[in-house]
């Protein structure tokens, strides 16, 4: 009896903390779709403010995704030999790489961004082109990366299994292919995850890195809410969930499978 | 001996010491020389430089300059592993998790770019010779320790290596299995015939599979021989103590006899008026009759352990002397009893260390 009262009361704790969180972005969602949102639900339901967003927005949603998986692409092609590198290294040198590469997410992302403008923003092609938003995603999601595959590593031994592999003929890359970056693969589709999802909702960064030609979603979600209806706004939040919510289910499902093996 | 039918290649290792980058000497300069298809054990305590060796000799670690490694008279020094041509069973054995059994015991094969019929053919010759039958599609986190061990070794010689390197491949077995994984090994390594070497700190393992047993201590050979010689004729106290079971007598030799407290054993073979340091095996040790021996004590212990029985004899000498004797032999604590010990068998060691 009093198990299931415990269990009744930990349930409407979790359901009213639940309810705080998604109360506001179901209402935010709602009024996405709603005639006008003083006057409430009762004005009817309406797509125009979507259609309005995709019309004024669809390059910035584009922009994003391709930014996020050119992100990915750098972090994985750069993060796992990374990782590899510094674990089988060891010692106080590695430790400081490791460290700097962690540096990004102590430091605000207006910082950064301030830093690349100065270095860079001299080059007025690269200043322009969305290329200069990614060199700033990739310093912010590295770590993310690096952390999870070095995590990885930790637990499995790779470095014996790397010299298993030695031993039985295979040359370097051959051993990262076959043995390294199979084994490091958890770590891997949790460090994607997490880069995808980040470089998607980054704003500190890109609000500064970006160009009026240069907008990601974030930026245009700002945007909008400066300068439109609230309706707009609202609409913008609804697409971008509906586009990274089965996006964010679908990674975490291949991660799940290929963890669980 | 197996050197007769022997293939695979020699091992000559000159001058091969190993300081790692902290500082720290794994391995003073040594020179060892392992013949054809001899199986040769690298013996000693953690830290003797035992792996740091047979690293060296597989191309896991660089001889610090000066040091080389050669197979049959080829310098390998600067060779990678990976075209060294050798196998290798390490101690976690180090099977590839993402890969079926059958594709860690082939991995080697496709390397080399056999073809898949072939590869398919080698590897069941394999899993056929190391006894793992059944498991070919199982996943390594399926297989028990005894049968990684057999995957690690069947993976490891299915490459048909010029050299096989075993690093304490049974350490990781609880001990019923590791004794008949020790006799399995044992035939294995003798039908294959290759140049083995064998690296444990189970002194048993090294008398069972080596030809010959280098003891290693402090990063330095103590002595290298074959088996009996080794337990026999120690050239070194640690020698004489890391292997068996031995009483080290330190005593003062008057007319060819060592005067201890409980009487005077003769010895062959020494000036009178010095002091010697002396092994006794325990087991060459018989216990006869008090009043007739030269040497008696007063029995402190006795430990009965099945096939034998130890007992710890005091007032023989300054410390307390173990005595092998027959399981069916009475004996009680605080008798006194005779002990005889035949001269031949009384091993004189060097007297420092």
């Amino acid at each position: 009896m009093r198990d299931r009262l415990i269990f009744a009361a930990q349930l409407a704790f979790t359901l009213v903390v639940a309810a705080f969180l998604v109360v506001p972005a179901g209402l935010s969602m709602a009024a996405g779709v709603t005639v006008s949102y003083f006057r409430g639900i009762q004005s009817g339901l309406t797509l125009q403010w979507v259609a309005q967003v995709w019309e004024l927005y669809a390059g910035t949603i584009l922009l994003s995704f391709v930014i996020a998986f050119a992100t990915l692409a750098v972090t994985l092609a750069a993060g796992v030999p990374a990782a590899y590198a510094l674990h089988v290294r060891g010692g106080r040198v590695s430790r400081v790489i490791e460290e700097i590469i962690t540096l990004p997410l102590a430091i605000p992302g207006l910082a950064i961004a301030l830093a690349l403008l100065l270095t860079y923003g001299g080059f007025s092609d690269f200043r322009r082109s969305w290329l200069f938003i990614l060199i700033g995603h990739v310093i912010f999601t590295m770590p993310f990366m690096v952390r999870s595959v070095m995590a990885v590593f930790a637990t499995i031994d790779i470095r014996t299994l790397d010299e298993g592999a030695a031993s039985l003929g295979a040359s370097p890359p051959r051993r990262f292919r076959d043995v390294i970056v199979p084994n490091a693969m958890p770590g891997i589709l949790a460090g994607s995850l997490m880069v995808v999802t980040l470089s998607l909702g980054e704003f500190n960064l890109t609000w500064m890195l970006h160009t009026p030609l240069t907008k990601t979603l974030p930026i245009g979600l700002a945007d909008s809410y400066a300068s439109m209806r609230l309706e707009v706004a609202s609409a913008y939040t609804l697409i971008f969930f509906v586009m990274i919510v089965p996006l964010l289910v679908a990674m975490q499902m291949l991660a799940d499978g290929k963890g669980a093996r | 001996m197996s050197q007769s039918a022997g293939h695979g290649a020699s091992v000559h290792i000159d001058n091969c010491g190993k300081t790692f980058a902290d500082g720290t000497r794994a391995l003073e300069a040594a020179s060892l020389d392992i013949a054809r298809g001899e199986t040769m054990v690298l013996l000693g305590p953690s830290g003797c430089g035992k792996t740091t060796m047979l690293r060296i000799i597989a191309g896991l670690e660089v001889p610090d300059p000066g040091g080389r490694v050669l197979f049959d008279d080829e310098d390998m020094t600067a060779v990678p592993i990976e075209r060294r041509n050798v196998g290798m069973v390490f101690q976690s054995y180090a099977l590839f998790p993402n890969m079926s059994v059958a594709d860690n015991i082939g991995y080697g094969l496709k390397i080399r770019g056999l073809p898949t019929a072939e590869r398919a053919k080698r590897i069941a010759e394999l899993v056929e010779l190391t006894n793992i039958s059944g498991l070919e599609n199982r996943r390594i986190d399926q297989l028990s320790g005894g049968q990684r061990q057999r995957v690690a070794l069947a993976r490891a010689v299915a490459i048909r290596p010029k050299i096989l390197l075993l690093d304490e491949p049974l350490t990781a077995l609880d001990a019923a299995l590791r004794e008949r994984l020790r006799g399995e090994l044992n035939r294995l390594l003798r039908a294959l015939g290759i140049t083995t070497i064998y690296v444990t700190h189970d002194q048993a393992e090294a008398m069972e599979l080596g030809d010959r047993i280098v003891v290693m201590s402090k990063g330095r050979i103590a002595q290298i021989g074959a088996p009996r010689d080794i337990y026999f004729a120690p050239r070194s106290r640690f020698v004489a103590e890391f292997i068996g079971a031995a009483n080290i007598v330190d005593a003062p030799i008057a007319n060819g006899h060592m005067v201890l407290p409980g009487g005077r054993q003769p010895i062959d073979g020494i000036a009178d008026g010095s002091a010697v340091i002396a092994m006794i095996r325990p087991e060459t040790i018989r216990v006869v009759d008090a009043a007739s021996a030269n040497l008696a004590g007063v029995v402190d212990q006795v430990s009965f352990v099945g096939d034998r029985q130890r007992l710890t004899v005091g007032g023989v000498s300054d410390k307390p002397i173990m005595v092998d004797a027959p399981n069916t032999l009475s004996v009680r604590i605080g008798e006194r009893i005779g002990l005889s010990i035949a001269p031949n068998t009384v091993r004189l060691l060097p007297a420092d260390n």
